[in-house]
């Protein structure tokens, strides 16, 4: 089986991408006979997204985090979904996955790793995304035709600077122009019969204070564990994390989605 | 090629000799080099850092090798129709300075087309065509996505929704497009556009407040002066507030392939020849007759008429007499 990591900042158009591009994987065509395709998808709160590629004829599960950190989800369930794709016979399974807090992503090594992101988010959030768009193999830009030949070229420009590595796609989620593309791409991942004892490519957040645990009053007396300050220009406080997740290390304080 | 081996082997002073501008990519990703020359590089960058900063490297080089691609010709092999069926046009040759429009209704196959083109298509999209650059089998970095694309998509759609005066909007895909003398680039697009559309904007004009025929303008002469991509393809340029004659002059002037998704008919019979799409193939390749040649002076009398009964509109006068 193979498995496709797609994941983005919300309303980017994941769903969209991945139900035109799935419409391909399904169907012959001159990679090789169709493939049976399933799809996870992750969100916190609650999604409909399920009921979406339900309609469309995909096997699909849903996981909602509801209080926990959502990549902490994620890493703890994907063994169990890599399985269950398995159990359902699927040669391709598809995990989809919000970016909440751009602290994170949720790829793993040697898993195929998209990235998904729209021109009308500004040009200066390829800058703020993080690992996620980062560590990605594939980035598809979205809403291509809602802005000019010039913005799209700037835009991409600055996913490059940040990502230099990755193979950069316009795909639109509305007409399906480029999904096709996108499509031959899938069946260029790995295999993967399980990822117990792989690695992910970037660390979770160090998320132990005393709100993980619950606590809503506000005041130091009540801030416990893993907390950090904010610099003010005021004494003492200390903000190098930025030369610290460069080097992939855990954040030295919290700061959980 | 760059390779993170070599990088990881690298001192600071070594990576600062040898390419001066790394630092500047660092910086952006929050790391500082130590000013000591002896640092080993391995130090102060993770190996994922490292594997970006040669990529980067590997980028750079190749820009400014100057390998500025010249594509003089691209070849679109004919594949299948809808049905399975041979294409009938099995070969279609464009070369720099060529403008081949495409005709055909909604639904026929126009997008597909170019997006075979834009993918270098090599018998791996569901047309079965091919897509040469210069008689030869697309080359994998052209659908790599970076800076060397092949083809400039001048979409009906222009809107922005940056916020930004067209100056400082044009500098920042100038710089992002690694332009040299950016401010004389700047310049130059701005007085073509302002010569292709009708009424004329500044360079502190917000872009979001253009016109649909002054962003036009403003995309084709941006797309002339700064867009390395050798094919340039057209989804119709509208008739309002564009010199389209002059539009197409610009374009062609500056050695592109143009290929236009139109069915104007001026700028059908201005194109060197026109293909028509039908049922997912390229039908027919049509050069303009003598007869159509010759209409064509008819055709730029009436818009030209056209054009000043809006002028006249405009003004607020009546139309009782045109």
């Amino acid at each position: 089986m193979r498995f496709v990591t797609v994941s983005g900042p919300p309303s980017s158009g994941k769903t969209a991408v991945i139900l035109k591009t799935i419409a391909h994987v399904r169907q012959d065509g001159p990679h090789g006979p169709g493939l049976r395709v399933g799809v996870v998808k992750f969100d916190c709160l609650s999604t409909q997204d399920d009921e979406t590629y339900a309609r469309h004829g995909l096997p699909v599960r849903k996981g909602l985090s509801g209080a926990l950190c959502p990549d902490h989800y994620f890493v703890s369930n994907v063994e169990e979904c890599v399985q269950w794709g398995r159990g359902e016979g699927l040669d391709v399974l598809v995990s989809e996955s919000a970016g909440l807090c751009n602290r994170c992503s949720p790829y793993i090594r040697d898993v195929l790793a998209v990235c998904v992101i729209d021109n009308l988010s500004g040009i200066d959030t390829p800058q703020k995304i993080g690992p996620m768009l980062k560590s990605a193999d594939i980035v598809v830009i979205t809403k291509g035709d809602v802005v000019s030949q010039a913005e799209r070229e700037v835009f991409a420009a600055r996913v490059r600077r940040v990502n230099p590595k990755a193979r950069i796609l316009h795909v639109n989620g509305v007409t399906g122009q480029g999904s096709f593309e996108f499509a031959s791409l899938w069946r260029e991942g790995q295999e993967v019969d399980t990822v117990e004892g792989r690695r992910l490519r970037f660390s979770m957040p160090a998320a132990l204070c005393s709100y993980c645990l619950g606590e809503t009053r506000i005041g130091a007396q009540y801030q416990l564990g893993n907390v950090r300050k904010i610099d003010l220009g005021t004494a003492g406080a200390n903000l190098e994390v930025d030369a610290d997740r460069q080097r992939g290390a855990p954040l030295s304080g919290g700061q959980g989605a | 090629m760059v390779h993170p081996d070599l990088l990881r082997g690298l001192t600071t002073g070594g990576l600062r000799t040898q390419w001066p501008y790394a630092e500047g990519f660092l910086g952006e990703r929050g790391v500082e080099l130590p000013e000591a020359p002896v640092v080993p590089l391995a130090d102060c960058c993770d190996e994922a850092l490292l594997a970006d900063l040669a990529a980067f490297l590997t980028e750079m080089e190749a820009f400014l090798s100057g390998e500025e691609e010249t594509v003089g010709a691209i070849t679109i092999l004919g594949g299948r129709d809808k049905r399975g069926e041979p294409e009938p046009v099995r070969e279609l040759v464009v070369s720099k300075g060529d403008v081949v429009c495409i005709v055909g209704p909604t639904g026929s196959g126009k997008s597909r087309l170019l997006a075979d083109i834009e993918w270098v298509a090599r018998g791996d999209t569901p047309t079965g065509r091919r897509v040469l650059v210069d008689g030869r089998e697309g080359d994998e970095r052209w659908r790599a996505g970076g800076d060397r694309k092949l083809v400039a998509q001048l979409s009906q759609n222009m809107n922005f929704v940056i916020d930004m005066g067209v100056g400082d909007f044009l500098a920042l895909h100038a710089e992002s497009r690694r332009a040299d003398d950016i401010p004389a680039k700047v310049d130059r697009i701005w007085q073509e556009a302002n010569a292709l559309a009708g009424e004329p904007f500044a360079l502190d004009t917000p872009v979001t407040s253009l016109s649909g025929g002054q962003s036009r303008a403003l995309m084709i002469a941006d797309t002339a002066v700064l867009s390395h991509s050798p094919v340039v393809l057209i989804d119709e340029i509208e008739n309002a507030g564009i010199d389209r004659r002059k539009a197409l002059e610009v374009l062609v002037g500056q050695d592109k392939i143009v290929l236009m998704a139109t069915h104007d008919p001026i700028l059908a019979l201005m194109g060197d020849r026109r293909v028509v799409i039908g049922g997912g193939a390229m039908r027919a390749v049509v050069e303009p007759s003598d007869a159509e040649r010759a209409n064509l002076v008819e055709l730029r009398a009436l818009d030209a008429r056209l054009m000043e009964l809006r002028g006249r509109l405009r003004r607020g006068e009546r139309l009782d007499v045109i």
